[in-house]
């Protein structure tokens, strides 16, 4: 308990005593491309196999002859929109780019960087901290994007160069009865994601105590916090916006 | 001048600084010294404030650090520059725009201005051709002297230096010491150092405050340090064989 009021506050300080904008819009353009684009072509690859892979296994279940061909594909949309592209990308960028974040701050915790920061009169928090949030807010929905598109195209190559399903059917299955609140879902998801992951990843890094022992258990705890707390927030949302 | 009153700091049950008080007088280095583990480095970051004291107060040129209000400690605290022991570069950066970063975020002067202050802090601490450099690629001294540019590129009226002689070889040692004492002099800068620096002691202890178990035993100068018949400040300056001989002699 004492743990998260401690994070509740250091949420608050991300907003007080702020430097000026172009600091924060310099430090974000930077963090966007850490975050953002090196982090590319993981997600490109993995939701592409992903992607086939469903294709696959969903063609493997669906063996009853009365159910058309085009289903696969349904499928794989549904699957991919709603779960695979957010939920578990969100894990994946939990281990990548979360890591990597509360190792970043554990170092500069460590090393006085932080305290060189905050004897200068400057809010540490804010000025480390918020940068990656907003980073983290502007592209983790892009990348989400990106890997919805990835992982629909694995499974069309799938049915491409395999016999499961004919590429004509698998692109008609895409396009049948598609709702696009799935999407309005799953960017919503990937922007409470995203601030789960930046916050908590930051937060874990920023209070690190010790040595370089101490680093590896912050990145280690703020993937693993942020996991837990991305599914209980995937739960919650579900319930909230789709639930009947 | 900074006046300390009645400083105390507790971690769990253990109490590391009981009632400390005393002042550091401006343009002159002032030496916290003591053994390891007596409260030294605490001491200091309760005067910036980077660990708040639970008790007492710090004052900075009669304004009260402690319990002044944030617009207060904002504005003491861009008057700061502190060199931390072992540097605290900034990775990503390098060394110009590690030297560059109080310019650019507290002050406001043409950009050709921050350079040319640049160039000249790293003139003064023996830098001039290391701009471009990283801070990984530098040795344990050019980092402590980078740190010192850092510090007094923005004027601070108030220096400290926590341990900066730590990990060095005694001559560039001593050449960071005669640095700190330079730029104190130079620019009437209120500079506290914190040290078991024999050396440092001898060298630029004007005003000095010796700790022991949290607890403020003694305060002098260098002359008088050798003089002082307190015993445990005794053991912590006749620990190695020069001083003893000098004693002796």
């Amino acid at each position: 308990m004492k743990d998260f009021g401690k994070y509740f506050i250091f949420l608050g300080n991300l907003f007080v005593n702020r430097e000026s904008f172009r600091t924060y819009y310099r430090l974000t353009v930077e963090e966007c491309v850490l975050i953002g684009i090196n982090s590319i072509m993981l997600f490109a690859l993995v939701s592409t196999f992903m992607g086939a892979v469903t294709t696959v296994q969903t063609a493997f279940n669906l063996v009853a002859p009365y159910i058309p061909k085009y289903v696969i594909s349904q499928v794989v949309r549904e699957m991919a929109v709603l779960e695979l592209a957010p939920t578990i990308m969100a894990i994946i960028y939990a281990g990548k780019v979360g890591s990597s974040m509360a190792g970043n701050l554990g170092t500069m915790r460590i090393t006085e960087q932080v305290d060189a920061l905050e004897v200068m009169g400057i809010n540490s928090i804010s000025y480390l901290v918020l940068p990656k949030v907003l980073a983290s807010l502007l592209m983790y929905p892009l990348l989400v994007i990106l890997s919805i598109v990835c992982a629909l195209a694995g499974g069309y190559i799938v049915a491409f160069f395999a016999s499961y399903i004919t590429p004509t059917d698998y692109v008609y299955g895409l396009r049948y009865a598609f709702n696009p609140f799935t999407i309005t879902f799953a960017l919503t998801k990937s922007v409470v994601f995203a601030f789960i992951v930046s916050t908590i990843s930051s937060f874990k890094g920023y209070y690190t105590e010790g040595g370089a022992l101490e680093v590896g258990q912050s990145s280690t705890q703020a993937v693993t916090t942020s996991v837990i707390a991305i599914l209980i927030a995937d739960y919650l949302l579900a319930q909230l916006m789709l639930a009947a | 001048m900074i006046e300390l009153q009645n400083i105390s700091k507790s971690f769990g049950d253990r109490k590391i600084l009981d009632n400390i008080s005393g002042v550091f007088q401006k343009g002159k280095p002032n030496l916290i010294i003591g053994a390891s583990g007596t409260g030294k480095s605490v001491l200091l970051k309760c005067i910036v404030e980077i660990v708040e004291p639970d008790e007492g107060c710090v004052l900075y040129d009669h304004r009260n650090f402690t319990e002044g209000d944030r617009n207060l400690k904002i504005e003491i605290r861009r008057e700061i520059g502190m060199l931390f022991q072992g540097g605290a570069l900034f990775d990503s950066k390098n060394v110009e725009e590690n030297v560059k970063f109080p310019l650019d975020m507290l002050a406001k002067m043409p950009r050709d201005e921050k350079y040319d202050r640049v160039n000249l802090c790293l003139n003064r601490v023996g830098l001039q051709n290391a701009n471009k450099k990283m801070p990984s690629e530098l040795s344990g001294g050019m980092k402590k002297r980078v740190g010192i540019a850092r510090a007094i590129v923005n004027n601070p009226k108030y220096l400290f230096c926590d341990e900066p002689n730590s990990g060095l070889d005694p001559q560039t040692s001593i050449r960071i010491d005669e640095l700190i004492r330079d730029i104190t002099y130079d620019y009437g800068t209120t500079t506290v150092v914190v040290t078991h620096d024999m050396n440092s002691v001898m060298g630029i202890g004007e005003n000095i405050m010796f700790l022991y178990k949290g607890l403020k035993l003694w305060e002098g100068n260098k002359d008088e340090i050798i003089r002082s018949g307190v015993k445990e400040l005794d053991d912590f300056v006749f620990a190695n064989k020069v001083m003893m001989a000098m004693r002796d002699k």
